[in-house]
């Protein structure tokens, strides 16, 4: 099961929206699986009637109204933009040919 | 002797008496930096032109009745600064010159008046235990330059050893507060979960992440925690938890104190000199009327494993937020918006970061998660357990923050699971979100500073500073200072 192929590594480098070069994805592959395989250890522990933990103080949803506030402002917004147009933040078209 | 030999009381102290001004704490932090940073290399961004401004405002200020009042602060580079770099020593925040806002933290401690004088380094993004993930030059351990200084906040822990900043802010995640503070030898404390506001802290693992203060003392430590502590209606994990005084804890007695001291805590792996060490403070803790008994955390074997599936899946999400549209550096090779995405990310981060969010990515996608990251939360239970179980019985539990003194420079780099392997006595921690800290407790045969840990019950904060305190003041660790760029 620890086993990671080359191509599983390309498909969660999608994924997770990482361009990988083939030296990278021979390297990831290597890392990945010894990291995976070790973590397979928790498999030892019998965890069948157990809960999982997602937070470690007792949470309940927190409330609030929802109101309008100042926060910053448009020119704000788009001062750190790396490209920015018109009031607004410029990317690359979404659609190619 | 430095300035920074002194705590922020008897600062504060010479301060009233006209002794010295906030213009002179401010010139002794720049005068240290410029001597010996070179080496160091504790911090990214200097904010020199306020710094010097705000102490000029401050030493012309009738009222210096804030509790920080004129102490040089440092602070870890992923908690944001309102128009100061804030770059989580990664390069795709290299041009974040201008930050929107104020961490939580930041504005607390601002209405206490201290000085921020720069932005410390830090393993990128906070991932790594060496801040040899650090994009730029990564800092050295004062006490040798040869090796790491800890991670990730190594600046945090370095400045305040070297004598650059009275007292810094970190992050800890697995123990990035606690393993820096004692690859240093300063004071370094992670607090329970939810008892400092993560409005702010650029987030890496959000179910773990907990900020805290870097001092010299065990005083100073809770005097900075009393200031950031308390819930904060823009952070919904923040607890809605009274603060209690945490100063007024310092009692210096110990007297009936039960300590749990883990076998997993000194087993095979712990360094011999680190294992002495500990030894040797619980003898102290002994004569002081407290009591220890061995006792056992059979899950920490399995805390390392269970820590890297959560915390990598819990920063995939969260670093998915760098997309080189709002802020950050956008790739020029790109012509269509994925593209973007993909080689923006992939030429900002580095090699670790990209691991990291790569396991992390795999341990959600379908198919494994259920095998991966459900089954690590389900041990991450066991773990907190066997903590709820041993403060049932005892006040606090006590053991070496780290299985071995600081390791040197490309020692563990190649090899992810041996650098893991070093948190092993502090994620646990993190993972049962209860509070603990980890002071100076004895020096390799080396001279390299060995800590040791105070872990305490949820929200008893007030507990792992006392007896801390305690030990502190029966010994002298925490006076010796490491020898660099001359005098300090």
């Amino acid at each position: 099961m620890a086993d990671i192929s080359k191509e599983q590594v390309k498909h969660v480098a999608h994924l997770a929206r990482l361009a990988v070069t083939e030296e990278e994805v021979e390297q990831l592959t290597k890392d990945l699986g010894a990291i995976i395989d070790y973590a397979e250890q928790l498999n030892e522990l019998d965890t069948e009637n157990v809960e999982p933990t997602t937070h470690v103080l007792e949470m309940k949803n927190v409330m609030r109204k929802d109101e309008a506030r100042q926060w910053i402002t448009q020119e704000e917004a788009l001062k750190n933009a790396p490209d920015k147009k018109d009031g607004q933040f410029r990317v690359p078209s979404i659609l190619t040919e | 002797m430095s300035l920074f030999d002194h705590s922020i009381k008897e600062l504060e102290g010479k301060l009233h008496n006209k002794e010295i001004t906030v213009q002179d704490l401010v010139e002794e932090s720049y005068k240290r930096i410029k001597e010996v940073d070179g080496e160091v290399h504790a911090f990214l961004t200097l904010d020199e032109e306020n710094a010097r401004r705000q102490a000029k405002e401050l030493d012309e200020s009738p009222d210096t009745s804030a509790s920080l009042f004129g102490m040089p602060q440092g602070i870890k580079d992923n908690i944001v600064t309102k128009g100061l770099r804030t770059t989580c020593a990664s390069q795709f925040l290299d041009n974040f010159h201008d930050p929107l806002y104020d961490a939580t933290v930041i504005q607390k401690l601002a209405n206490e008046k201290p000085i921020t004088i720069g932005k410390l380094n830090m393993d990128e993004f906070a991932m790594g235990s060496s801040n040899e993930n650090s994009s730029y030059t990564p800092t050295r351990n004062p006490w040798n330059t040869d090796h790491v200084p800890g991670g990730s906040s190594g600046g945090s822990a370095a400045a305040v050893a070297a004598g650059e900043v009275l007292y810094s802010l970190g992050s800890d995640t697995g123990g990035s507060i606690r393993q820096p503070a004692a690859f240093c030898g300063v004071v370094g404390m992670k607090p329970t979960y939810g008892r400092v506001s993560r409005f702010g802290l650029v987030a890496f693992a959000s179910s773990l992440d907990q900020i805290g203060p870097i001092t010299r003392s065990v005083e100073d430590n809770a005097r900075v925690l009393e200031v950031i502590a308390g819930h904060d209606k823009m952070d919904a994990t923040s607890a809605n938890v009274d603060v209690p005084k945490y100063t007024d804890a310092l009692t210096n007695d110990v007297k009936g104190l039960k300590i749990a001291v883990p076998k997993e805590y000194l087993a095979e792996g712990v360094n011999p000199e680190v294992k002495e060490a500990v030894m040797n403070a619980l003898n102290v803790y002994e004569s002081l009327g407290a009591t220890w008994e061995e006792v056992s955390l059979p899950h920490s074997k399995y805390a390392v494993a269970t820590y890297y599936i959560l915390s990598s899946s819990e920063a995939s999400a969260n670093l998915a937020r760098f997309d080189g549209v709002r802020y950050g550096v956008r790739t020029e090779n790109a012509d269509n918006m994925i593209d973007m995405f993909k080689n923006s990310r992939s030429e900002g981060f580095g090699q670790e970061v990209k691991r990291r969010i790569m396991l992390g990515t795999f341990a959600l996608s379908s198919g494994y998660y259920d095998a991966y990251y459900k089954k690590a939360q389900k041990v991450r239970t066991l773990i907190k357990n066997d903590f709820d179980k041993i403060f049932e019985e005892y006040d606090v539990v006590i053991g070496p923050t780290t299985p071995t003194p600081a390791f040197k420079v490309g020692e563990k780099i190649d090899d992810p699971l041996t650098m893991y392997a070093n948190d092993i006595l502090t994620i646990p921690v993190n993972l049962a979100g209860v509070p603990g800290i980890s002071i100076p407790c004895g020096f390799s045969n080396e001279g390299l500073p060995i800590g040791l840990q105070v872990i305490g019950k949820h929200f008893d904060e007030s507990t792992v500073y006392r007896t801390a305190h305690a030990f502190e003041q029966a010994t002298d660790f925490h006076t010796k200072r490491p020898q660099l760029g001359g005098s300090n």
